[in-house]
């Protein structure tokens, strides 16, 4: 069985899909990347489907098992890259994402990371702010 | 096993590995006779949610995959056989979300809508053989 | 069936001892039917091709030509066909190209002693008719495929994707909409989407008159998947009687954001993107 490789850039995770995934790899991914994000305590996991010619409904629930895990340590999950004949293959199949956050590529889903970091920062600053102001 | 370059091909299934190996002869055929890129997709997609039925509720089996004409138009045919329990009751098999073990319950009902055609017989005690067929536009 | 092979050789032996003068005879007869529009050179190449083919099937009566013997004459048919569609000729001619060979044999066997010749000649016949139908088949079938061809370029000239801000592509679709307009122009602008990097699209569809489940399911499969990719679709210009349409189908937009106009639309898409719009002071 092949493993995905997880790389670290930054506060940032990101799984880059080159293989066509078994059953097997889809679940070792995930225990991965859980030890990993629990590891490095990153902010964010960008899963690369560029060169993913199918998703079923066993790749597809893995994206959302990833963002319910990441979110258990308050880390962001966008799935970037997904080809137009896969989009078009998963609303015919009636899958959803659950809820998973998308962009084109791997630059918007990089900049939509750190918009949502900066939010959560952001949050934290004015909750922080707040007694010196009342 | 490939059975020749003219007659259909057979690959087992008994693994998680051979459900990748039945997408990738499918895509082969599908190329072949040059379906459009999405109904590639479409079918490869229905393969593999097939391959994985078979292997997890028909106890493994095989996968038949030819290139078949109707006079007017060409397609390719894929067919999925185990002699696993069978299903009991078809219509429920067939309903979205309806699931006998992992998985989100698309298997049967979303495959049948990314093809063209759809045949299933299954008898219970005896297997099931699922065949498909996608056209070229 | 076939005839036995001992019984066709008188046949086969003609055909080889005479064949330059029936291959000349047989060129000499299409080109005449074809009154110059076929140079002579060109159809005695591929007349002699087709000869070389045709005399080891000499015994066969067509009934059946599908058999692994037949290969290579039916492909050099098949693509005789083609070319002749492409040329201009029509079906009629392309079979005559084939049928035409009979004459000269007929004329050869009339004289000849052996008493069986003529069955073999007859037989040698039949299977000239089932490639001549052949031919007449590839080209009907070459023609269908230059059809389809030729509509399926024309689709791509109706609807053209256009990118009309950076990051905000549309489709102005117009006239009718059926189910496979809809579906290419909607793999269309996905695909332009990614091409782009393009995060909003915009459907347009002011000029369209009316649209049935299929086409309104179309599109929204195709605002769902966009949204898959990372995109947003906005459907703007919906005519009241599409509404009316929309709602008695039963059809849910959920939420898809609608735009009364392009301008609408535009103004939306380009708020999503961070471009804010001001009117200027103009002297």
């Amino acid at each position: 069985m092949e493993r995905v490789p997880i790389l670290k850039i930054g506060g940032v995770l990101l799984v880059s899909i080159q293989i066509d995934l078994q059953d097997q790899s889809v679940l070792a991914l995930q225990e991965d990347l859980a030890e990993k994000i629990s590891a490095t305590g990153a902010h964010g996991v960008v899963i690369d489907i560029s060169a993913v010619e199918i998703v079923d409904s066993f790749i597809g629930r893995m994206f959302a098992t990833i963002a319910s895990i990441s979110r258990l340590f308050d880390a962001d999950t966008v799935v970037v890259g997904m080809r137009p004949a896969v989009a078009i293959t998963l609303v015919e199949l009636g899958l959803t994402l659950g809820g998973v956050r998308t962009a084109l590529n791997l630059e918007r889903g990089m900049k939509i990371l750190g918009e949502l970091g900066r939010e959560r920062r952001g949050a934290v600053t004015h909750f922080g702010e707040f007694p010196r102001d009342a | 096993m490939p059975t020749g370059a003219d007659g259909p091909e057979q690959v087992a299934i008994s693994g998680d590995d051979d459900v990748v190996r039945v997408r990738q002869l499918v895509r082969t055929y599908a190329q072949q006779t040059k379906l459009s890129l999405v109904d590639q997709t479409k079918l490869v997609t229905a393969a593999s949610e097939l391959a994985r039925n078979t292997l997890i509720y028909g106890g493994g089996g095989f996968a038949r995959v030819e290139e078949v004409s109707d006079g007017r138009r060409s397609g390719v045919r894929a067919s999925f056989h185990d002699e696993g329990p069978g299903i009991p009751d078809l219509t429920l098999a067939l309903a979205d979300g309806w699931s006998s073990g992992s998985g989100l319950g698309l298997g049967l009902s979303g495959a049948k809508r990314l093809v063209d055609q759809f045949d299933l017989d299954t008898e219970v005690g005896r297997g099931t053989v699922v065949t498909v067929v996608k056209w070229k536009r | 069936m076939t005839a036995d092979a001992g019984h066709a050789q008188r046949l086969t032996e003609l055909l080889r001892e005479n064949a330059e003068l029936l291959i000349d005879k047989w060129v000499g007869v299409v080109a005449a039917a074809l009154r110059g529009r076929s140079a002579r050179t060109e159809l005695e190449a591929d007349f002699r091709e087709f000869y070389a083919a045709l005399v080891p099937l000499v015994g066969h009566d067509g009934k059946n030509i599908s058999g692994p013997e037949f290969t290579e004459i039916r492909s050099l048919l098949e693509e005789y066909s083609r070319s002749r569609v492409r040329a201009g000729f029509t079906p009629s001619e392309t079979a005559s190209s084939v049928f035409s060979l009979k004459e000269p044999v007929f004329e050869l066997v009339e004289n000849d002693a052996s008493p069986e010749v003529f069955q073999q000649a007859l037989a040698f016949s039949r299977l000239l008719d089932a490639f001549g139908l052949l031919t007449f088949e590839s080209y009907s079938r070459a023609r269908e495929d230059i059809i389809r061809e030729q509509s399926e370029q024309l689709l791509e000239l109706t609807t053209p994707v256009v990118k009309i801000w950076e990051g905000v592509l549309a489709v102005p679709l117009v006239g009718t909409l059926d189910s496979a307009r809809t579906q290419v122009v909607m793999e269309k602008l996905l695909e332009m989407l990614v091409e782009t990097g393009s995060e909003h699209a915009i459907i347009d569809i002011t000029g369209v008159f009316a649209v049935d489940t299929q086409v309104a399911q179309h599109l929204l499969k195709t605002v769902v998947a966009a949204r898959l990719m990372g995109a947003e679709c906005i459907v703007s210009g919906i005519r009241p009687q599409i509404a009316q349409t929309i709602v008695a189908l039963g059809i849910e937009f959920g939420d898809i954001v609608t735009k009364a106009s392009l301008a609408d639309a535009l103004r939306h898409a380009l708020r999503r993107e961070g471009v804010e719009v001001v009117r200027r002071e103009v002297v």
